[in-house]
């Protein structure tokens, strides 16, 4: 059994309009639509879509924080909301947006008070807490209340507090939201360990693309409350056609002669100095040995799709072309 | 596997412990707002209590069973016990609730009640060190106080303070979960505030009133067991007998409105909706 396994998942939220001086209309509106995943123990997985689209919320139904409308759901096997408290003890949440920490103590003095909250055993307490404390440059704030630490200081403090009593899966909503390109790198590098370590099980929404480049394996793309995508990266790419480029530098202008085969041409620039070209069914060495063997090549170079690209023309696609 | 019940399990108690000391140690950075309300506390004791005074000495020194000591410190232990019950001004669970902070409080692996309740308990334990003893300790100095004859009393009055407390936690986390509905839950608020001042006998001892109103505030309301109750046990009015159904009153008013929160925090979840995705 998966460890994160839903069917049919849905939430519909009631939004009712007003309509004439006293009457209102009830409107009902599927924030996740009949969304089936299944996750096994040590994945990555990054869960993305649009803003509305229903990240927070099926993360929300996975943690037993909402009620499904309909569908079933079992993480670490059990129900979300019925058993919420003894769920609580295997997964690890982090929000954002949001904080599980002590506004008026110390951090120090919210990792304490969490071993007593969990139960932990006071040895794996300190041992993680040292882990952390080294890989996340806990120290210098420790002794800090939670009010007064940056949002940088602060999230490092709330991935710790969701790992201190080991979680199987750890859960992370928009974890590198305005954090500053150090803290993004820093919170980042913590997590592909964590990933690589394969203990735990990692679920992160998120609006950063870099997130997932770095850290995701699969990707889960949703959209109107529905999956439209599930699979790895390049299956994304290869799906909506993303293509990896070369872009050549001519010491004679192009041309104009068709592309080698297996290519075409994207753009010429330069006043025909400069080729872009995108690769359908010929690799990059094919491309650049032929370039090479017409003895104008000067310089090259090979451009990865961009993921930023690709997400954005899905997003962008109207609906009945995805899934 | 059955379904989640908020019966502590088994270690909860050392949990629960750890929650109080946060409790007590989160209110305890806040001195400057402590020493504050202490201040207005006792100028307010001053104010009330002559009032009192008067009250009793227009009524020949007696007023509605009570003797002047009597009066003096049922509005000095008054002043004190307005800060360990908080009968004002708690609104951090709606709070939670309006930003959607009140997630995390379900992502633990505690029920929420037992949450704050345990946290509460830490805060009042805090303000019985300050807010509580600071006004005693001037009204003490300023006017005579009535000092209990019977050793039982001590026992008596801590538990029922205990039970006061419990008892103001459980209306205060009723108020605010109606912010589950309402969002801003400013008129529940005024609501609970006239309450809080006139039926829990802040502004007056509760005997003031006629006879017959009396069975219906002690047994048909939580809010005399919130003030008056504890303060009726200290200042030993009526018998040991007396002290002891006024505290199975609150008790059982403590056991009812814990387990109205749990019922309704339950119907609370159900309509959740996260504000701010």
């Amino acid at each position: 059994m998966a460890l994160i396994e839903t069917h049919g998942l849905r939430k519909d939220f009631v939004v009712r309009r007003k309509v004439g001086r006293l009457r209102r209309q009830r409107h009902v509106t599927a924030a996740v639509h009949d969304v089936d995943l299944a996750i096994e123990a040590g994945e990555m997985v990054g869960y993305i879509g649009p803003n509305g689209a229903g990240k927070s919320t099926t993360l929300k139904m996975l943690t037993g924080v909402l009620s499904p409308s309909a569908g079933e759901v079992r993480v670490c096997g059990l129900r979300p909301v019925a058993q919420r408290t003894r769920l609580a003890l295997r997964i690890g949440v982090v929000f954002g947006q949001r904080s599980q920490l002590w506004w008026d103590l110390p951090l120090a003095e919210s990792f304490r008070l969490l071993r007593h909250v969990y139960r932990v055993p006071a040895a794996d307490h300190a041992a993680r807490l040292r882990r952390c404390r080294r890989l996340l440059e806990l120290d210098e704030f420790l002794d800090t209340p939670v009010r007064q630490l940056s949002l940088g200081q602060r999230m490092r403090g709330e991935i710790t507090a969701a790992l201190l009593h080991a979680p199987r899966i750890l859960f992370l909503d928009e974890p590198t939201i305005g954090l500053d390109v150090v803290s993004k790198q820093s919170v980042r590098a913590f997590l592909a360990e964590l990933g690589e370590a394969g203990d735990t099980t990692l679920m992160l929404t998120t609006h950063d693309l870099a997130d997932i480049e770095r850290l995701c394996r699969r990707l889960v793309v949703i959209d109107h409350g529905r999956v439209v995508h599930d699979g790895t990266l390049g299956e994304l790419h290869a799906r909506y056609s993303s293509r990896r480029r070369v872009v050549a530098e001519l010491d004679v202008p192009w041309n104009g002669a068709a592309a080698p085969s297996g290519t075409s041409i994207e753009a010429v620039e330069a006043d025909a100095h400069r080729v872009t070209f995108a690769l359908h069914s010929a690799t990059a060495g094919e491309l650049i040995a032929s370039l090479a063997a017409s003895g104008a090549l000067r310089d090259v170079s090979v451009l990865e799709p961009d993921i930023e690209d690709v997400v954005a023309r899905l997003y962008a696609a109207p609906e009945p072309s995805r899934g | 596997m059955g379904i989640d019940v908020p019966w502590p399990r088994p270690g909860t108690l050392r949990t629960a412990a750890a929650l109080a000391g946060a409790g007590f140690r989160r209110w305890a950075t806040y001195r400057q707002a402590m020493l504050a309300g202490a201040f207005t506390n006792t100028i307010f004791g001053f104010l009330r209590c002559s009032v009192m005074l008067a009250v009793a000495g227009g009524a020949g020194g007696v007023a509605a069973g009570y003797r002047g000591p009597q009066l003096v410190t049922y509005v000095w232990v008054g002043q004190g016990l307005l800060a360990v019950v908080q009968l004002w001004g708690w609104t951090e669970l709606s709070d939670r609730v309006r930003t959607g902070d009140v997630q995390s409080d379900l992502l633990r692996p505690m029920h929420p009640v037992l949450t704050y309740l345990t946290a509460d308990l830490g805060r009042a334990g805090f303000a019985m060190c300050t807010r509580f003893a600071a006004p005693l300790v001037v009204g003490a100095l300023a006017f005579q106080l009535y000092v209990p004859h019977r050793l039982t009393t001590y026992p008596l009055a801590l538990l029922s303070v205990l039970a006061a407390t419990v008892v103001s936690f459980g209306v205060r986390y009723l108020v605010n979960l109606t912010a589950f509905w309402l969002l801003d839950i400013r008129g529940v608020l005024v609501a609970w505030m006239l309450c809080a001042n006139v039926l829990t006998g802040l502004y007056f001892p509760l005997a003031f009133l006629p006879d017959w109103v009396q069975p219906i505030l002690w047994y048909g309301t939580p809010f005399p067991s919130i003030l008056q109750a504890p303060v009726d046990v200290l200042v030993e009015r009526g018998s040991a007998a007396h002290q002891l159904s006024i505290l199975a009153v609150q008790l059982g008013w403590a056991a009812a409105v814990l387990a109205a929160s749990v019922l309704v925090q339950r119907r609370a979840e159900r309509r959740l909706v996260v504000q701010g995705g």
